[in-house]
């Protein structure tokens, strides 16, 4: 009699030492991006934030000129301290297909894709950028770290697992410039279409630029090993005056992002691993990522509670995109039905410079934001020079994005 | 022809859940990877005329409501088993014997431990019953349980509520204990503390001083034979016979046996199980598929990773399943003797193991791959109810010994030598000469056990039964109600709840689940 099941058969995919590297790759000190020192000598007012574990600007000293950099000129953002892992071998397609909600199996190599993941549950345990490099290399972006629960997913699959985060450096320019100002800098980028990416000489190699961001202008993302980050960012920055570029914070990107109706892991959502409560879990259908979900695929990671929630409607949330009365950003504001019974909260709130509108992403417990949309109200706490100013003000669910631009999706894009 | 259910294994589980759910009026067929029936409960010819169970050698946990499920005595199971006594014996010290259902009686005991031990004892049964209690229960699962599903285990709560203040704190105080410090409360005689000890963590990576060691003991005293529980038979004929009956009942119910079958994958299409393909690339369609194999082979091999959540892949990884139990069957040709063992006596279950020090420290090596040379064993003479298990004169020594670590330094191949001489030099101390009388020798260690009876690791409970693996949390948590994240497919034997040891309440739980779930 043959046999086929040995214990060594199944423990055999990560090394125990690798493993339990992986799990304490968190823990790591506050570092420095490769852009860090650039970045320090524009700042105007020490305004650091950590993302991730990195220095990152929330704004350097003028959030209004940050902002509307993104939306008139260029702005010019580090991503580096996005976490990025490198996936790659002769699984790595379906691999990724098991991880991942959308079906990878229709990305071509030179797209980018925006993706997210669940745990067993159904629970998304993050939302990214999935880089398809080559038929067998791909790059996956996200907020949180996973390395973990990608190697556990590996079992059964050849793929290689590398972390980038600290090795691929990366920059965003976005903004209606951005591409002109790119080809001014020797980088021709006008036939990348939306989600396209593609590889450019660079003087000591080359940078991958993909037409990604997080603005909903136009836009694109840079990315170089890190030996390469201050060749790219002294690139661009020669085009800086010009073009009328500026780096920029975070705050104003978040004000782009709330406008484009993106929404922000651990901001907008819990991720399922970090998330202390049983209960603060959320599956794709109730933060707005239920049209990822490919059914028609072979089986991935949380498929079926996804499917179960849905046949057996057990959806408890929602998210939505409101209109707000006023111009007071609604932040953290409590949302109310007929001004009594609570139903839900703001994640993010931001008065649109762009759409000169007062705007927000809410969370609401089902039914409401889905068939009970009329009379929702946001109870707002306006702190003025020392005393809040209450406001309940009228909020109507209104589509996302909140602000569409044509020059988002333009190709080639037009020149300013 | 076609079929409802198939069943993967023919283990005694394998065959009660297909017997059970024959008699509900599926066509079910039976897969089995060996030439015969049993899985580790089997009768082979080990040695020339020389026959001997083959893992499993003392039938102690045969749950009723599988006799009665498949109406076993009908279909051959014995009906008049005598209870074996359980013998401690040791060098240089007088043999102590606990007879009836786990020392109802003891012989040589002095009056003072006498005394005690009927009191530990009559608690320890008592407790044991509580948790018997679980055996037939289909693990509660959190969100989705109903009243008539939780209300087993609040009766059972019940009866340790009503049994007073003293005993509910007794055996909160008790059930996660080491099995060393409970005996130590109450006896000072090592031959029975060797015993309790022994007894207690055979089977399991646990010493006698181990936390929660205590689940052992309490998990053999929840089982019965012979109408007693916490008593035990060395069944006529080997365990092939008790198997017999299974495949019997089975039969009669119309269940279709296929031996030398290998499932080699359950095919799953948009979420459910639609049959199995066997080596050589056979397809059997069903409607339900029954796996009562280990888990880790039923969802890492046969499933696969692919058609699963990545999270339940992590977790049955998790499943600790080195086996540590190795099997040596002697074939004698001349009765043995034991210095102050009586013939009538020679049914016994023997375990050597002189004291609580020496089953840890036999324990002690074992968590570095490592065996010692004094290691603590039982054993059984098969030929002593049935003299036809060896040729005229001869005799059949049943042994298994604890703490044999899977994955041994320096390879089995030189660890089998060193088992052997251990073994048999401990053995002739107990029986001066017994070496000579050997004319057949047969050594199966945990990797043997894997090889021969497809069970990674060689754990005959696939997979460690200790306090994180148990009711709920058997074989991992999500999937101890025998239903796997897949519609149609279900899972069963000793990797499920309640575990390990010929008893049948995993295959007959697992097919009241099938049953329930086609409503």
């Amino acid at each position: 009699m043959t046999v086929t099941t040995k214990f060594s058969d199944f423990d055999n995919t990560i090394p125990r030492d690798q493993r339990k590297a992986a799990q304490g790759h968190h823990a790591e000190i506050l570092r420095q991006t490769p852009f860090y020192a650039k970045m320090a000598a524009l700042m105007n007012g020490g305004h650091w934030y950590d993302w991730g574990g990195y220095h990152a600007p929330d704004n350097f000293g003028d959030l209004e000129l940050e902002y509307f950099a993104i939306r008139s000129t260029a702005a010019l953002f580090d991503v580096s301290p996005m976490v990025k892992y490198r996936i790659t071998g002769r699984d790595s397609e379906a691999y990724l297909n098991r991880l991942t909600l959308r079906d990878v199996r229709k990305q071509r190599p030179g797209r980018v894709v925006y993706t997210a993941w669940c745990n067993d549950q159904g629970h998304v345990l993050d939302d990214g950028t999935l880089f398809r490099l080559g038929a067998n290399d791909f790059r996956l972006c996200c907020q949180e770290r996973h390395l973990a629960w990608l190697q556990d997913s590996a079992v059964g699959f050849k793929v290689s697992i590398v972390k980038e985060t600290d090795t691929v450096a990366g920059l965003a320019l976005q903004g209606p410039v951005s591409a002109a100002l790119l080809k001014d800098a020797g980088l021709d980028v006008d036939a990348l279409r939306p989600f396209d990416l593609a590889e450019f000489a660079l003087k000591g190699g080359a940078v991958t630029i993909s037409r990604t961001g997080f603005t909903g202008d136009l836009g694109y993302e840079l990315w170089v090993p890190r030996d390469l980050a201050n060749t790219l960012w002294d690139l661009l920055w020669q085009q800086a005056e010009s073009h009328r570029m500026r780096a920029i914070g975070y705050a104003a990107l978040n004000q782009a992002r709330v406008e484009a109706g993106f929404i922000t892991a651990n901001a907008d959502f819990v991720t399922a691993d970090l998330a202390l409560r049983e209960d603060r879990t959320r599956q794709p259908d109730e933060i707005g990522l239920g049209w990822m979900v490919a059914s028609d695929k072979p089986y991935f990671t949380g498929k079926r509670a996804i499917e179960t929630a849905r046949t057996k409607g057990t959806l408890g949330h929602v998210l939505v995109g409101l209109e707000v009365d006023g111009n007071e950003p609604a932040e953290g504001a409590i949302v109310y039905h007929r001004q009594k019974r609570e139903v839900g909260i703001v994640s993010a709130g931001v008065w649109s410079p762009t759409a000169k509108r007062n705007i927000a992403i809410a969370s609401l417990v089902r039914p409401f934001g889905t068939t009970e949309t009329d009379d929702l109200w946001v109870e707002i706490y306006a702190l003025r020079e020392g005393l809040y100013h209450k406001m309940m003000k009228r909020a109507r669910v209104v589509e996302r994005p909140f602000v569409r631009l044509a020059r988002r999706t333009q190709t080639p894009p037009a020149r300013n | 022809m076609s079929f409802d259910t198939i069943i993967i294994g023919a283990g005694h589980n394998g065959m009660t859940a297909a017997a059970v759910l024959a008699k509900s009026g599926r066509k079910v067929l039976v897969l089995e990877a060996g030439e015969t029936v049993g899985g580790m409960a089997q009768t082979a010819e080990f040695a020339s005329g020389f026959r001997a169970s083959s893992v499993a050698h003392v039938l102690n946990r045969l749950d009723p409501a599988v006799i009665r499920a498949l109406d076993l005595y009908r279909h051959g199971l014995a009906t008049k088993a005598d209870t074996a006594p359980t013998i401690a014996i040791s060098q240089g010290q007088d043999p102590l014997i606990l007879n009836g259902a786990y020392g109802e009686q003891t012989l040589g005991l002095d009056a003072a431990n006498s005394a005690r031990w009927q009191v530990l004892r009559q608690r320890l049964m008592f407790q044991s019953s509580l948790l018997k209690s679980f055996v037939n229960q289909v693990p509660i699962q959190p969100g989705a349980a109903r009243f008539t599903q939780k209300w087993p285990a609040i009766k059972t709560a019940l009866r340790l509520k009503l049994a007073g203040k003293d005993e509910m704190r007794q055996f909160m105080r008790m059930i996660l204990m080491a099995v060393a410090d409970v005996a130590d409360e109450d006896i000072t005689d090592d031959r029975l503390l060797g015993l309790l000890a022994f007894d207690a963590t055979l089977g399991v990576h646990l010493g006698p001083r181990s936390p929660t060691s205590m689940l052992g003991l309490y998990y053999r005293l929840a089982g019965q034979a012979a109408g007693a529980r916490g008593g035990q038979v060395i069944p006529v004929g080997g365990m092939g016979a008790v198997m017999q009956a299974f495949q019997s009942a089975a039969k009669a119910a119309g269940v279709v046996f296929r031996t030398g079958a290998k499932v080699t994958k359950i095919t799953v299409e948009n979420g459910r199980a639609t049959g199995v393909v066997l080596t050589g690339g056979e397809a059997i369609a069903a409607r339900e598929v029954v796996s009562a194999i280990h888990p880790a082979t039923t969802f890492l091999d046969l499933v696969g990773p692919r058609e699963l959540d990545a999270g339940l892949v992590r977790d049955i990884r998790t499943i600790r399943t080195k086996g540590n139990v190795s099997r040596i069957n002697l074939a004698l040709n001349v009765q043995p003797e034991f210095s102050g063992v009586a013939a009538h006596h020679m049914n016994a279950r023997f375990v050597v193991a002189p004291s609580t020090d020496h089953v840890e420290r036999a324990f002690n090596p074992s968590k570095y791959d490592e065996m010692s040379g004094a290691p603590c064993f039982e054993f059984t003479l098969p030929t002593a109810p049935d003299s036809a298990m060896a040729p005229d004169g001869g005799a059949t020594l049943s042994i298994a010994v604890s703490n044999t670590p899977y994955g041994l330094k320096g390879g089995w191949k030189r660890g089998e030598k060193q088992l052997e001489r251990s073994v048999l030099s401990q053995l002739e101390k107990l029986s001066p000469g017994i070496g000579k009388s050997v004319v057949g020798t047969e050594i199966l260690t945990p990797p043997d056990i894997e090889t021969r009876y497809n069970v990674p690791g060689g754990h005959w409970h696939h997979g460690e039964f200790q306090v994180d693996r148990l009711y709920g949390l058997r074989p991992i948590f999500g999937i101890a109600h025998y239903q796997a994240p897949i519609d149609g497919l279900f899972i069963t034997g000793a990797g499920t709840h309640p575990g390990g040891g010929v008893s049948g309440s995993a295959g007959l739980n697992a097919a009241r689940v099938v049953m329930e779930a086609d409503k």
